[in-house]
């Protein structure tokens, strides 16, 4: 019995989205007075899962597991679930995790619920809080099979610790064969990333021009924060098309959006609404975003941005 | 006329009829969601979305998909069927697909209620007509379930890409990019296969309007109505809510940045 999780690693790493769900898991366990079991590919230190309430750790070690694959992933995950005879299993939103959980529900033939944004309201049936029309709504959806997954939303739980001394047991696994064959991966290895980051710092068409964007990525620096851009500044290629954030783009769920020379269309809002704290500087008083946001300056972006990133940087000294 | 795109059709054309098999065949699906411009509201308390008042398009993420699909007919030699799970009024979506050129629309008769279940009905359809390809979208923008490409291919054990920004196929074999957090990844498979796709599938500019020759064309070509097979009811919605109306928003003066600094690092707490 107990929850399932599954802790998701990257170069023996534990992700933040792995204690963020071991923390919504061990919750939800205390409420259902079971435990909470994960399984790990690869990671260096299982027992860290220990800081954030897991009570055992299905630990594989395996070179051939070295890159992720979902179809081979979402099976060992399966060996785990029938193993220990759960019924509820619980993934990040992570691009590898959504990846491999409409895979793994059909394997384990649960009824699945995504972008799950709050502790289960009931458990019989498992009813979740989530977010739909892209975060224009709240969807409470209920899983009716006995089998059951979630994927929890980023950054809408948080990360609580809670020590237990998690028993790492060595899992050993078969392997299904694949057809996906990862042949490179690029990624920019110092940079923050939209999915993951605490702040996010967005330009818009009102920076008039790529060539503006050196004071948005000093803005980024100062605060630590990923870059993010709307819809028709990508289009323009102003921008990378990673960085469009939006309803047909990324969403954001940071805990500070600041978005500078962007009006605030319903399209832009919609991806960005589940970050906690937003500002907008946007010299047209009558923008929409100043509806959507928490703080706003009205004022040229040319004029605020570089007093905003002395002032970031004084700050930063005195509370350093 | 006879410029080199010409022989290249004409010899797609001629190998096909000796190997008529060889036509790869390509399922689109299409879920019908409200433009994003939509207001949201519900009816039935709370627990139906209400359609009152609200233009459907295709999803913004089946469109780069479908962009995708005409290339390859045009290009490689495809047939191209486009299917939607839903009731009636998801018709005029499938025509603007035929429209844009695909050759025959599939719609299966169900109002579903989750994203198994569409999975289920597609899936269905693909055991007996074998597609090589079956393209869906990363997530619709109304439900956001993010989940039916890779049901289906659970389902019929087709090789799965997800978040798929590019996509080429050359002989059954297959190169594309998927999308992951910071950057991408190349990668190499096989027909049958099953993409989640998205932006970068082909571009923003690429995609397609219907003319009015592709209108009237659609209007002849093929809008089959299939019956639903079981429902499955696995997941369901109880009702839905709207975000709480938003506070006002606190302005800070151009001239006094430090006061934003300040209320963001003492009241908000997020710096
Ligand atoms: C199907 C569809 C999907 C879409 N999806 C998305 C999406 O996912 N994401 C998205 O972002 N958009 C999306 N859009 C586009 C959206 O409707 C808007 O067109 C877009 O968000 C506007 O971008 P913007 O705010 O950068 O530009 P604009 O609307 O041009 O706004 C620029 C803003 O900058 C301000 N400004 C100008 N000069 C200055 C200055 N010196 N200092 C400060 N402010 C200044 C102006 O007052 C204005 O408010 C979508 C549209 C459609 C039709
Ligand atoms: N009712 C439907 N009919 C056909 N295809 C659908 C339907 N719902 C979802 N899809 C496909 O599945 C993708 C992901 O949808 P979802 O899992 O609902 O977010 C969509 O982009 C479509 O390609």
């Amino acid at each position: 019995m107990g929850i399932l999780i599954y802790a998701e690693s990257e170069n023996g790493k534990y992700k933040k989205d792995s204690f963020e769900i071991a923390s919504y898991a061990r919750v939800t366990a205390n409420k259902l007075n079971t435990s909470v079991t994960a399984v790990s590919i690869n990671a260096n230190d299982p027992s860290e899962l220990g800081n954030y309430g897991v009570d055992k750790v299905l630990h594989i070690s395996n070179d051939s597991l070295k890159n992720f694959n979902a179809a081979i992933y979402a099976d060992i995950i399966k060996q785990a679930f029938e193993k220990e005879s759960s019924n509820l299993a619980i993934l990040s939103s992570s691009a590898n995790a959504k990846y491999l959980g409409s895979l793994l529900s059909v394997k384990i033939n649960a009824g699945y619920i995504t972008n799950v944004i709050e502790i289960p309201k009931g458990f019989n049936p498992l009813t979740v809080k989530r977010n739909s029309f892209t975060n224009k709504a709240f969807e409470y959806a209920k899983i009716n099979s006995n089998n059951r997954l979630l994927a929890l939303s980023k950054n809408s739980h948080g990360i609580i610790e809670n020590k237990t001394s998690a028993q790492i047991e060595i899992f050993e696994v078969t392997l299904v064969s694949s057809e996906i064959n990862v042949k490179s991966t690029e990624k920019a290895s110092n940079k923050v990333t939209i999915a993951d980051a605490e702040i996010v710092v967005s330009g818009g068409r009102g920076l008039k021009g790529p060539e503006n964007w050196g004071m948005v990525e000093e803005l980024a620096d100062v605060l630590g924060a990923a870059i993010a851009c709307s819809k028709p500044v990508s289009d323009l290629g102003w921008r990378p098309h990673s960085e469009h954030v939006g309803q047909t783009g990324k969403l954001v769920s940071s805990n500070l959006y600041i978005a500078i020379g962007i009006s605030g269309a319903i399209q832009h809002l919609a991806g960005i609404n589940s970050s906690k704290i937003k500002v907008v500087i946007n010299n047209d008083p009558d923008a929409p975003f100043f509806k959507a946001a928490d703080y706003g300056i009205v004022g040229d972006a040319f004029e605020v941005v570089p007093k905003l990133i002395e002032g970031l940087k004084t700050f930063k000294s005195e509370n350093a | 006329m006879f410029d080199n795109n010409y022989f290249k059709l004409n010899y797609v054309f001629l190998s096909t009829k000796f190997y008529p098999l060889n036509l790869m065949k390509i399922l689109v699906c299409i879920s019908h969601v409200p433009d994003t411009t939509s207001k949201i509201n519900f009816t039935e308390n709370n627990s139906k979305f209400d359609k009152n008042g609200i233009q459907f398009v295709i999803n913004p993420n089946d469109e780069f998909g479908l962009t995708r699909a005409m290339w390859f007919k045009e290009k490689l030699g495809a047939s191209v069927d486009v299917i939607n799970v839903g009731l009636a009024d998801t018709e005029p979506t499938l025509r603007k697909a035929l429209a844009i050129g695909a050759d025959k629309a599939i719609r299966i008769n169900s109002d579903p209620k989750n994203g198994l279940n569409v999975a289920k009905q597609i899936a269905h359809i693909v055991s007996s007509e074998s597609y090589d390809l079956i393209i869906g979208g990363r997530e619709s923008i109304d439900y956001n379930g993010g989940m039916v490409p890779g049901m289906i291919a659970g389902l019929t054990d087709y090789n799965f890409i997800d978040k798929c920004i590019s996509l080429e196929i050359n002989n059954g074999s297959v190169t594309a990019a998927r999308e992951i957090e910071g950057g991408k990844q190349i990668i190499e498979s096989k027909l049958p296969l099953v993409i989640a796709g998205q932006k970068g599938l082909v571009e923003e500019s690429d995609l397609r309007i219907p003319n009015m020759r592709g209108i009237m064309m659609a209007r002849r070509k093929e809008l089959q109505v299939v019956d639903a097979i079981d429902e499955d009811n696995s997941t369901c919605t109880v009702n839905f809510e709207k975000p709480k109306p938003k506070s006002e928003v606190t302005l800070v003066s151009s001239d006094n940045v430090d006061e934003l600094i300040n209320l963001l690092h003492n009241e908000a707490k997020a710096i």
